[in-house]
């Protein structure tokens, strides 16, 4: 094992002790067979206690896991033929979105993801999947590409926010956002979204207007990061566990506000622990779904995208005219 | 009905200091002031000061240095819309606690007697110069404006009510972005606006977006740069991340206009920047124009 979070670390240390005590007996010649069964069991009856209680705080830390797969990976992993496409044509091409066709199945489909790096160099390359508005009118044009040739959209949600700098706000931050998501309403494709680690705010959502919204076990997602709630809540952005439990971000919580349709399971220990099992349940869950759509035509479509987003919300009425308005 | 709000003597309601109850225990005595509040007021740009009536008479604009003053929704409604038959939409929907966020709901209550407000946006149609208009005014004296279910939905409700009765809709943005304490519920709300907006647009509604400052994060980065009009008022903050959080990445110091009006139209994010006392005229002009289709 490697990359343990600080909440494996009883787990680490057990196995530390029965892979000592297996050494031992095959340096002396000793059988603890007995023993090390009993200290397996143990182990595993610990794996259970430790994995099936993960908390937000540690689901973020999961979600931001450095060996968690990326996009690149998981479209490898999932779809065949990947022809990756580039530019948004007005700018540049912004690393940090990345897209273009593939087959799921032997069916054609767009696919774009949000690209972190896998190492410094890469993630400086890639903004650490921090798009710029090119990021995001790159996907735009790559969504329109898809609805002209009637391919469906799949999209991975993978991002802490749109990059927050003055060369993204000159070129309109704001505008590149909003416009996806006026446009993604209005896509006459199924639209299948899947946050596979991070979805952090605007920057997430402008690529997550789908039919349906899948999440990955420990993903998380919310309006803004925990870090940034917790310095503006309480001016300590070292409360982000605080403000992570606080904010309701993981995928369980989004399925009862019922912002997302389904939890696509984790190998034990997360995503990074086997990446062809977390690609595999990803890829049931999109063959599934894209099949259940594949029978609305474009405007059945966009019209259950529409109501999907516009039930979301609580409130509630109160009867007096207007409060604290004084004589 | 709306217009009785805007009687002369509670037109601009001033509320005590003890009603707002920072920490304040009941009977415990707070120094008298010398000046009673509301008489006079500073401009927070140039520090000059005036007395309120004059400035209200300027339209809360400075007459020192031409900052344009925050409103709140009532003040706005009253500046811009024709007297009579405002219809106000869903004046009684309010906000709950639906993630139980801790000091949420008194923030709420706090929030309300502070600004006088039930929300941070007032949805109604009425006229501008006799034309009927849609309109969303948003305050950012109610929870700096920011965007939770409510706001969502009934600036959701205002763009389907136009799209039905096939009316222009204005939309005024202030806005510190979405409401965390509504975390998920709160950043779909962009793509709720969003969404009623498509539909809008696509039956060839018309859509002016008028930015007042500040108009940040999620409300800049979905219906207030929608518009197929988009106006800011002079100086107004309009931006998607925050200025310290963007010095905090770049490590460099901004210069001074950024992220303002005049930046944003030389960036080509915005088509006019309209000092406030000809926007509603502007308006009308704008709405007048296209109350006649070009006949394709």
């Amino acid at each position: 094992m490697a990359g343990e979070l600080p909440f494996e670390k009883p787990l680490v240390e057990m196995r530390q002790k029965i892979n000592e005590l297996k050494q031992f007996g095959a340096d002396k010649g000793i059988d603890f067979s007995d023993e090390i069964a009993r200290l397996e069991e143990r182990y595993a009856q610990l794996e259970e206690e430790v994995y099936s209680n993960i908390t937000a705080a540690q689901k973020m830390h999961l979600a931001r896991h450095h060996q968690r797969p990326t996009s690149l990976d998981l479209i490898q992993l999932i779809f065949s033929d990947f022809i990756e496409l580039h530019g948004d044509r007005l700018f540049g091409d912004d690393l940090a979105v990345i897209g273009g066709l593939a087959k799921l199945n032997g069916t054609p489909v767009t696919v774009i993801g949000q690209q972190r790096g896998k190492d410094t160099k890469d993630n400086i390359a890639r903004f650490f999947g921090s798009a710029h508005p090119e990021g995001f009118r790159k996907a735009l044009r790559l969504m329109h590409q898809a609805d002209k040739f009637k391919r469906p959209i799949i999209t991975f949600i993978d991002t802490k926010g749109a990059y927050p700098g003055n060369t993204a706000e000159e070129r309109g931050q704001s505008e590149a956002i909003a416009r996806n998501l006026r446009e993604m309403a209005a896509l006459g494709v199924p639209v299948i979204c899947v946050v596979i680690g991070e979805g952090g705010s605007g920057g997430a959502l402008a690529m997550a207007v789908g039919n349906r919204v899948l999440m990955l076990e420990h993903a998380i997602y919310s309006a803004i990061s925990p870090n940034g709630a917790a310095s503006i809540l309480w001016k300590d952005a070292s409360k982000a566990d605080q403000a992570a439990e606080a904010m309701k971000i993981t995928a369980k919580d989004l399925l009862e506000f019922e912002v997302i349709e389904e939890i696509v399971p984790e190998p034990k220990g997360g995503a990074h622990r086997d990446y062809e099992a977390t690609a595999a349940a990803i890829k049931d869950s999109l063959v599934r779904h894209l099949g259940e759509l594949s029978g609305l035509d474009s405007n059945a479509l966009k019209e259950d995208r529409y109501q999907k987003f516009r039930k979301i919300g609580k409130f509630a009425y109160e009867q007096s005219s207007h409060v604290g308005v004084i004589d | 009905m709306f217009k009785d709000l805007f009687q002369k003597k509670r037109k601009y309601a001033t509320i005590p200091s003890e009603r707002v109850g920072r920490g304040s225990e009941p009977g415990e005595e707070r120094p008298r002031r010398e000046i009673p509040e509301g008489l006079m007021n500073k401009c927070p740009k140039c520090g000059s000061i005036q007395y309120s009536k004059e400035l209200e008479k300027n339209l809360k604009v400075c007459p020192n240095c031409g900052h344009h003053m925050r409103l709140n929704a009532l003040e706005r409604i009253q500046m811009t819309l024709d007297d009579a038959g405002f219809e106000e939409f869903d004046s009684g929907m309010v906000s709950v606690d639906p993630l139980q966020f801790p000091g949420y709901a008194n923030k709420l209550e706090q929030q309300a007697l502070k600004s006088g407000l039930r929300e941070a946006v007032i949805t109604g149609q009425g006229t501008i110069e006799g034309l009927p208009v849609v309109v969303a005014v948003m305050s950012f004296d109610f929870f700096t404006g920011s965007m939770g279910s409510v706001v969502g939905e009934k600036i959701t409700r205002a763009i389907e009510i136009a799209t039905e009765r096939d009316l222009p809709l204005i939309i005024f943005s202030t806005s510190g972005g979405a409401r965390m304490q509504e975390s998920i519920l709160s950043l779909m709300q962009m793509a709720k606006t969003s969404a009623a907006l498509s539909r809008f647009n696509e039956k060839g509604g018309l859509y002016i977006s008028v930015i007042t400052d500040p108009t940040t994060g999620g409300v800049s980065a979905s219906f207030a740069t929608l518009g197929d009009i988009n106006i800011a008022e002079p100086g107004a903050v309009f931006g998607f991340a925050g200025r310290i959080v963007i010095e905090q990445t770049i490590r460099q110091k901004l210069p001074d206009d950024f992220q303002t009006a005049e930046f944003n139209l030389a960036h080509g994010q915005l088509d006019l920047v309209v000092h406030r006392k000809e926007l509603r005229q502007m308006l009308y002009k704008l709405i007048e124009m296209h109350t006649v289709k070009g006949g394709y």
